[in-house]
């Protein structure tokens, strides 16, 4: 027993009066935020639409479709863009995905003493720090000379391949996608270490109790548990490349054209945006309007993709491996 | 440990800005007249030496340039944001009609757009015929080695090498004047690509394109055999060699300063100052040269503004000039500077 002059509370005490309104207080303020955040979205979706108006009422379907981008003869289309967007972000997702969980499983499964694990995965994530126009540069003086001779080298033996159809002018799609990983990186690999952290260490002893190995534990229990959470970090990772914006203005070429060559250039809406909005004159604003309208529906289409697909996975890929 | 570095990082940051911003609204506070202007990204570093050199020898003035490229500084003059904008390519008619109560375009400086080149091994200065350099931005000469350049770069061989070609990502003055020019002088360009601030370039994946100057040189800088356009400053900041390029004389000249004043010289100003070089005469003419202009309005609602914003186009008109030609731009040839002077009239 306690004696009243001490403050102490149990925990099973009834909440104050203070309590429950600060509670209540918290409460009604985070909702408001959350639907202040929707509210957001919803009205820079309508501030965008709202813009690009004149030009969904005149070029229509017709935007989506064509291939020109020409200021003089009022005739625009997007299509190697929309093109350049997915292609580029799709090859950054393959390459940045893999590393990104790659170095997720490394940091979390014991493969180095605690200290050094530390010390790497914020060095991981200080690649989020570095500013866009550093990658773009670096990846013009150091990523394109490097990559120049093994391209040139697989265009003049393997030209047959259509993916190493033209040779390397410099900028393009490669050098673009190859940096755009790194840029995504940390994303992919902060999540998905949570993620795979997370999983409980039952589930390893168990596994490894049950006479796994430690490979057999790490692709066969753990990496199916943190699946969701892996996937989630795909999305968040894919998200961020489709929008990345200064270093693929300075590396994919902005060229208007669609081609299946890692070497060639190309463009995407970001980069688009990027480069002709600050000139833009009355009437080739609501264009940009409306190819960043387009911009806006790939993101929203890839995140509704991407929590279907969890949603349907995460049913099946609880538990172990079968 | 690491955390508290970055705290005090930021922290150290955010005192010198407070204190930044101290020092400058104590000096805005002091002076009586503030100028704002915006546009062309071209002279923004003589403009920026300017305004600066004015303020300090002139109390009471402050001016204050933004250089986010001449076509958001026709947008801002017309938007009336701004006292004063800055374009390369001087107002077109259709623009001239939005901008209330008038404008007044007074050419303050000159510069030449340069086509430089990553040549390894080529030591010589390329020499590019008329036909060669405005094939080559169409896209039909499209390796080193073909006949049209060799012919004038007799003496040394030229590299079996594909032709890169680069030009500007964004809407651009720049591209205007070379566009202007290849235009003026190919009528297969005129009727293709055009003229424009941005121009719908061959497709071809020998084509780049990159945003503002600094992005054009350093690609081409990067990429062997490219060829771009680029201002003169930017290539000789890098130590870019520059292709000397064959004028409506036959010649072959260099971009240097001596060449460019003498392209402005076969002009006659007209009475509203927008002077076009698309092909200048002359025997030692710079072929690809443009002037670049200070758009005032006619009429100004404070008067003391109106003759603050005169006194400083006078100045530079004057004392400005002077320091022209030490950063890479083109004096105004004498006849042009009293042809200002008398413009700043109009302005009331």
């Amino acid at each position: 027993m306690t004696s009243k002059t001490t403050p102490t509370r149990s925990i099973a005490a009834e909440p104050s009066v203070y309590e429950i309104a600060s509670d209540r207080a918290f409460r009604s303020l985070t909702w408001l935020f959350a639907w202040l955040m929707v509210a957001l979205v919803l009205y820079i979706v309508y501030e965008v639409a709202g813009k690009a108006m004149p030009a969904i009422r005149e070029h229509g379907l017709s935007f989506v479709t064509g291939t020109t981008w020409d200021l003089q003869g009022n005739e625009f289309g997007v299509l190697p863009e929309i093109w350049g967007t997915l292609y580029s972000s799709l090859l950054a997702l393959a390459i940045g995905g893999f590393f990104g969980v790659s170095i997720a499983i490394f940091l979390t499964q014991d493969f180095l003493p605690t200290k050094l694990e530390l010390a790497f995965k914020n060095i991981v994530e200080l690649l989020a720090a570095i500013p866009s126009v550093v990658y773009g540069l670096w990846g013009i003086f150091v990523v394109i000379p490097m990559m120049r001779p093994i391209a040139n080298w697989l265009h003049a033996h393997l030209d047959w391949i259509p993916l190493f159809g033209t040779s390397l002018s410099g900028p393009g799609m490669l050098p673009a996608a190859l940096v755009l990983s790194i840029m995504i990186l940390p994303t992919v690999s902060a999540i998905s270490r949570d993620a795979l952290s997370s999983v409980p260490s039952k589930l390893k002893e168990a596994a490894v109790g049950l006479g796994a190995t430690r490979w057999e534990a790490i692709l066969g229990v753990i990496l199916p548990t943190a699946s969701t959470g892996i996937f989630g970090a795909l999305v968040l990772g894919f998200g961020r490349a489709l929008g990345e914006t200064m270093a693929l203005a300075m590396l994919v070429g902005n060229s208007n054209q669609m081609n299946i060559s890692l070497f060639s250039p190309g463009n995407t809406l970001a980069a688009l945006l990027a480069n002709h909005f600050p000139e833009a004159g009355a009437s080739e604003e609501p264009v940009l309007m409306f190819a960043a309208l387009i911009l806006l529906a790939i993101t929203l289409l890839v995140n509704i993709c991407g929590a279907v697909i969890l949603k349907q996975t995460s049913k099946r890929m609880r538990g172990a491996r079968k | 440990m690491l955390f508290r570095l970055a705290t005090v990082c930021i922290s150290s940051l955010l005192m010198l800005l407070l204190v930044g911003c101290g020092a400058s609204s104590g000096d805005s506070a002091s002076s009586n007249i503030k100028l704002q202007g915006s546009g062309a990204s071209f002279p923004a570093p003589l403009y920026g030496r300017w305004f600066k050199e004015y303020s300090t020898a002139t109390a009471g003035v402050k001016v204050d340039y933004q250089a986010k490229g001449s076509g958001g500084g026709i947008k801002d003059f017309i938007e009336h944001t701004v006292d004063f904008a800055a374009s390369d390519a001087a107002m077109n008619d259709e623009e001239i009609a939005q901008a209330k109560p008038g404008v007044v375009m007074l050419p303050m400086t000159a510069g030449s757009v340069v086509l430089a080149y990553n040549l390894a091994e080529f030591k010589q200065p390329l020499k590019l015929s008329r036909e060669a350099y405005s094939k080559i931005f169409l896209g039909q000469i499209s390796n080193w080695n073909d006949p049209a350049i060799a012919a004038a770069n007799a003496g040394t061989a030229l590299p079996d090498l594909p032709i890169t070609v680069v030009h500007r990502a964004d809407s651009s003055g720049t591209t205007f004047v070379v566009t202007n020019h290849l235009s003026a002088m190919s009528r297969e360009f005129a009727d293709g690509p055009g003229v424009g601030k941005s121009v719908n370039w061959p497709e071809s994946d020998k084509f780049i394109a990159s945003p503002k100057n600094d992005g054009v040189t350093a690609t081409v800088m990067q990429t062997p055999g490219a060829i771009g356009y680029v201002e003169f400053g930017f290539a000789e900041q890098a130590k870019l060699p520059m292709a000397e390029l064959e004028n409506k004389s036959g010649n072959y000249v260099a971009p240097t300063l001596e060449n460019a004043k003498a392209a402005l010289a076969g002009v006659e100003m007209p009475a509203d100052m927008r002077a076009w070089l698309p092909d200048p005469e002359g025997a030692q003419a710079y072929p690809i040269v443009s002037y670049t202009w200070l758009l005032c309005y006619t009429e100004y609602d404070e008067a003391e503004k109106a003759a603050a914003l005169k006194q400083l186009v006078a100045w530079c008109l004057s004392e400005g000039q002077k320091s022209s030609a030490e950063m890479g731009y083109v004096p105004l040839p004498e006849n042009v500077v009293s042809a200002v002077k008398a413009q700043l009239d109009s302005i009331h």
